[in-house]
């Protein structure tokens, strides 16, 4: 359902509504606070960059909104379903159904090929696309019987790009997808999770530190010391391929 | 780890345990058994023969060799004793007026020994005495001669010779239904018409002496007297059964032990390679300051050995507890009177170096990765997994598999080495699984075979001498006798070649339906009008088979010495046998046709009247009844059969769980990454065990049908170590047994698979998306 902002123009329906978000948690003798009390929405359809330093909290928010970690207090809804009450096999449910995953460190199975990774989660999806469908999207066809270790950084990223697609999730989220490569390889990953973005119409949450990458964004939102900083919309997004770190 | 460690410690432990035990209670055993023959004077040499003048016993003093001689009377009685119905046997044997005896000495355990001049004063043997409950003043009648008489026990006594009494023709003791007697010469011989004579000699020899020539000499000497032959300890029936015991013992130490300690190795053998494998950076660390090779393989060395000396320790006294248990069983079972539990001091050096021997043996190849790692190779990220399509892929059988599936077959044939030591560890415990039921299958068989269809009799009567055949027709007419059928018992020596044997020959009817002769294929076999049938124990012992020659000196009557053709080999399980038709032995005895006995089949409902009956024939010199065969059998082996197996059940359950535990968490180790990321994908909990799961339950389903057949070799080995003179293990394995086996491993891996299970549960999500894995 369309939303209307502040100046009365419609934007897409919120799929996350995160409030009063915090995070604490212990350290041997230390408390650590990852999360002050965070609010924040985030549209469907649009790509996201989750921007911040190391100990910002954008990894920390990206876990509770993936279901991985549940928030100290506050709330996080969504579709309106709120997930703080979920138990293990509740947020289980939700990751499966609803959540794509990409990690910095592609994390394929690595005894099993690139068609194979991508049909582990469509086996356990209500209505997936065909591994190798998916795979073609990220330009990995002619790569599908190939183990990771026969592939590069940037192909072993787009196949787990391609498995986290393959399922047809409403939301994307990419926890520094570029982290371990380099710019070229870095690049390409990034078109395919924008191309992704743009034809599935996924809502997509990005990580990074990289200010750079920010500009593929719709929006922007900086993190610093466990709250939100700023949230900036960029009026033009930048094609991946004209970004340069 | 150190569950792992914990693991591969118990495993450990458990086969030190059994190997002190076993080292441990054979030295008990074999220097009680030492100590009591040196102390009480067992002879060397014993003989029995009809009748001869006391005079002789200097000329057998005379020959070269013997050190000491004692000659005595041992004559076989009927019992009847209080309270029990069925017919009793005993044996009396002469003792002088006063100790010492010079030779087979009596240790009292409780009263005296009998007076001079005092009636039938009798000394009794232990074994019976605490059968009965009986205690110094208690009576037994017996048939003397013709005549019961009362015998008054005044003493409770253990003979070197008769540690174990077992009744002429049994193979088990019947403690209830024969007891051995000692009563003063001069009170035994009048009743026996021995006067100033003897029937029966026991002969220490001096250091050195050959006692072939010994024998060969008393045989000489007392051939015209009735000499039944000479023989050594060897075929002295209680030394016999003692030494197969000890021989047993020892040869089973071996075995238990190297499957445990196998089976620890594999273990650590797992756990020290991924040690390695995940403190490479710490190890590059240490070389980079200096630490050089034999420091860094001293390290994991000292931690295998640390483990070691952990597992011998609990091993040692956990061995030595079950050692000093199984010592006062066989203390109870032999009564020796002075029988301590020793722990074997070579016996604590061997097993302590055993353990540290198995502990290097299973590290060996990590400590050697360890030392020899270059620092900068260890620095750097080991080289990510590299994984090929399986067998089972490249022969198109994986149409059947899931993603999960092939994950499991390719990490198995990924690490063929590791998953072949898990599965080699699961067989083993299968293996110690089916030995244990073999073990009591086997005696199961066994008793079957014995009790029901070799011997259909239910009871064996044997006469004092050589009857006619009518007497057997008497006895078949007595109240409660549905079949008699006669035998002709001779003492005999069998010769072939060099070796010989002191071996009774059984004269049977041309057709035996209650005494039953089974051939090797345990078919049922007619006598042959002429030749010998020989149990394949027999015929092992003489090296003979079918159509070989044997010489056969008949001890008895005429005396005959000829050669006869083996014309069959029989299976039997106890003892030796030789047989005849009754009437070719009647010839070769130059006598008209007699018989010894006759087996009975007896109507259960009148067999009270029938013991009453044959407790009062005087030519009925012994009953033996089947049932009280059996029950013996049941108490002394049964019993130890099912302790065996319990024993076994625990161990192959500490193997196969410490194997399959181990297996278990290495693999949740290696692979919590993985697994956590499919927990991450929205794999559920049992999803993603399934997957650890599946790889435990391949290990244990492709190690079961080498475990089988291991355990039916390990079986027929231990048929071969076990198997003595006086009983032979059958190489039976019931179905039953396997499917015990095979339950009893997956529950095994089901409990341990459920228990590493729980870190499945416990996996930190959150690490996995931040690390490499």
């Amino acid at each position: 359902m369309p939303e209307h902002d502040a100046a009365g123009s419609t934007r897409a329906a919120s799929v996350f509504q995160a409030r009063a978000v915090t995070k604490v948690y212990a350290m041997g003798e230390v408390q650590v606070h990852a999360l002050r009390g965070v609010d924040l929405d985030l549209y469907a359809g649009e790509l996201v960059v989750l921007l911040g330093a190391s100990g910002s909290g954008k990894s920390t928010l990206l876990n509770i909104l993936g279901g991985l970690d549940v928030p100290t207090s506050g709330t996080v809804r969504y579709l309106g379903r709120e997930l703080t009450t979920l138990d293990d096999a509740g947020l289980t449910r939700y990751r499966r159904d609803h959540v794509g995953f990409v990690f910095q460190f592609y994390n394929l199975i690595p005894s099993l090929t690139a068609a194979e990774n991508v049909a582990l989660v469509t086996e356990i999806a209500r209505s997936p696309m065909e591994p190798r469908e998916a795979l073609a999207l990220v330009g990995l066809s002619e790569r599908a019987d190939h183990f990771p270790s026969q592939l590069s950084g940037g192909e072993q990223q787009r196949v787990a790009i391609a498995r986290a697609v393959a399922k047809r999730p409403d939301v994307l989220l990419c926890d520094e997808p570029t982290g371990a490569l380099d710019v070229k390889t870095g690049v390409l990953v990034l078109e395919a999770i924008a191309r992704i973005n743009r034809e599935l119409g996924t809502t997509t949450a990005v990580i990074t530190h990289n200010a750079v990458i920010a500009q593929i964004a719709d929006r922007v939102v900086s993190l610093s010391g466990g709250l939100i900083a700023s949230v900036q919309a960029n009026e033009t997004k930048t094609r991946p391929a004209a970004l340069s770190w | 780890m150190w569950a792992q460690l914990l693991a591969a410690a118990l495993v450990m432990a458990c086969g030190i345990a059994t190997l002190t035990m076993s080292l441990s209670v054979t030295a008990s055993l074999g220097a009680a058994r030492d100590a009591f023959y040196e102390r009480y004077r067992f002879p060397h040499v014993f003989a029995h023969l009809k009748r001869a003048p006391r005079s002789l016993e200097q000329r057998l003093a005379d020959i070269p060799g013997v050190a000491r001689v004692r000659t005595r009377i041992a004559v076989e009685v009927n019992l009847d004793v209080a309270g029990l119905a069925e017919p009793a046997s005993g044996r009396i044997i002469s003792i002088p007026e006063s100790p010492p005896f010079g030779l087979s000495e009596l240790h009292v355990f409780r009263g005296r020994l009998p007076e001079p001049g005092r009636g039938s004063e009798v000394v009794a043997s232990l074994a019976f005495a605490e059968a009965h409950g009986f205690d110094p003043g208690a009576t037994v009648r017996a048939v003397v001669n013709g005549r019961l008489e009362t015998l008054t026990i005044v003493g409770i006594a253990l003979s070197p010779e008769y540690v174990y009494q077992v009744r002429p023709g049994d193979f088990l003791p019947d403690d209830k239904r024969f007891g051995v007697f000692w009563m003063p010469y001069r009170e035994l011989a009048p009743a026996f018409d021995m006067d100033g004579a003897f029937n029966d000699l026991a002969v220490a020899l001096t250091p050195g002496a050959s006692e072939r020539d010994v024998i060969a000499r008393i045989d000489r000497l007392t051939e015209e007297w009735g000499g039944q032959g000479a023989y050594g300890r060897d075929e002295q029936t209680s030394d016999r059964y003692v030494s197969d015991e000890l021989a047993q013992l020892r040869g089973m130490a071996m075995l238990p032990p190297t499957i445990f300690l196998s089976a620890s190795a594999f273990i650590l053998n797992i756990v020290f390679s991924r040690l390695v494998r995940n403190q490479r950076e710490q190890i590059a660390a240490l070389k980079a300051f200096g630490y050089g090779r034999a420091a860094v393989a001293a390290h994991y060395l000292g931690m295998a050995l640390l483990v070691a000396l952990a597992g011998s320790s609990l091993g040692l006294v956990v061995g030595a507890r079950l050692g000093a248990i199984l010592t006062e069983m066989y203390a109870r079972f032999y009564r020796f009177p002075a029988f301590d539990f020793q722990l074997s001091r070579p016996g604590l050096i061997v097993a302590l170096g055993v353990a540290f021997g198995a502990a290097v043996l299973g590290t060996m190849g990590a400590v050697r990765r360890a030392a020899s790692l270059p620092p900068a190779q260890a620095m750097r990220p080991e080289a990510p997994p590299d994984y090929r399509r399986t067998l089972t892929e490249r022969l198109r059988l994986d149409r059947l598999l899931g993603p999960a599936g092939r994950m499991v077959l390719r990490h198995l044939e990924r690490q063929p080495l590791r998953a072949l030591f898990s599965c080699a560890g699961v067989s083993l415990a299968v293996a110690v699984l089916i030995v244990g039921g073999f073990m009591q299958g086997a005696m199961e068989y066994l008793m079957e075979y014995v009790f029901f269809t070799t011997q259909r009799q239910d009871m064996t009567v044997a006469f004092v001498e050589p009857a006619s055949p009518s007497a057997a027709d008497e006895i078949a007419r007595m109240p409660g006798v549905l079949a008699s059928e006669p035998f002709r018992a001779v003492p005999a020596r069998i010769r072939a070649g060099p070796r010989s044997r002191l071996q009774g020959v059984t004269g049977l009817p041309p057709e035996p339906r209650l005494n039953r002769v089974l051939d090797e294929r345990e078919r049922p076999v007619a006598m042959p009008p002429e030749g010998l049938l020989l149990s394949d124990s027999l015929a092992e012992i003489l090296g003979v088979g079918p159509g070989d020659a044997v010489t056969l000196e008949v001890l008895e009557g005429q005396r005959p010495t000829v050669v006869v053709p083996v014309t069959a080999v029989t299976r039997t399980y106890s003892g030796t046998s030789a047989y005849m038709d009754s009437s070719a032995l009647n010839a070769l005895l130059r006598e008209a046709p007699v018989i010894s006995g006759a087996a009975l089949s007896v109507d259960p409902a009148r067999s009270r009247e029938l013991y009453a009956l044959l407790k009062q024939t005087p030519r009925v010199a012994s009953v033996t009844l089947k049932r009280a065969s059996l029950d013996a059998f049941e108490q002394t082996i049964a019993e130890n059969i099912l302790r065996i197996r319990m024993f076994n059940v625990v161990f192959a359950s500490i193997i196969a769980f410490g194997v399959i535990y181990n297996s278990a968490r290495v693999a949740l180790a290696e692979r919590a990454h993985e697994l956590a990321t499919l927990r991450i994908l929205g794999f559920t909990r049992a999803e993603v065990s399934m997957v650890l799961l599946g790889e435990l339950a391949t290990i244990t389903l492709v190690a079961i049908p080498p475990g089988l057949l291991l355990g039916r070799g390990l079986a027929g080995i231990i048929t071969n170590v076990l198997g003595g003179e006086t009983v032979r293990i059958p190489l039976f394995v019931s179905p039953s047994t396997y499917a015990f086996a095979v339950i009893v491993i997956t529950l095994a891996a089901f409990v341990s698979g459920m228990v590493v299970r729980r870190g499945v549960d416990r996996l930190d999500l959150i690490e996995v998306l931040k690390t490499k894995g």
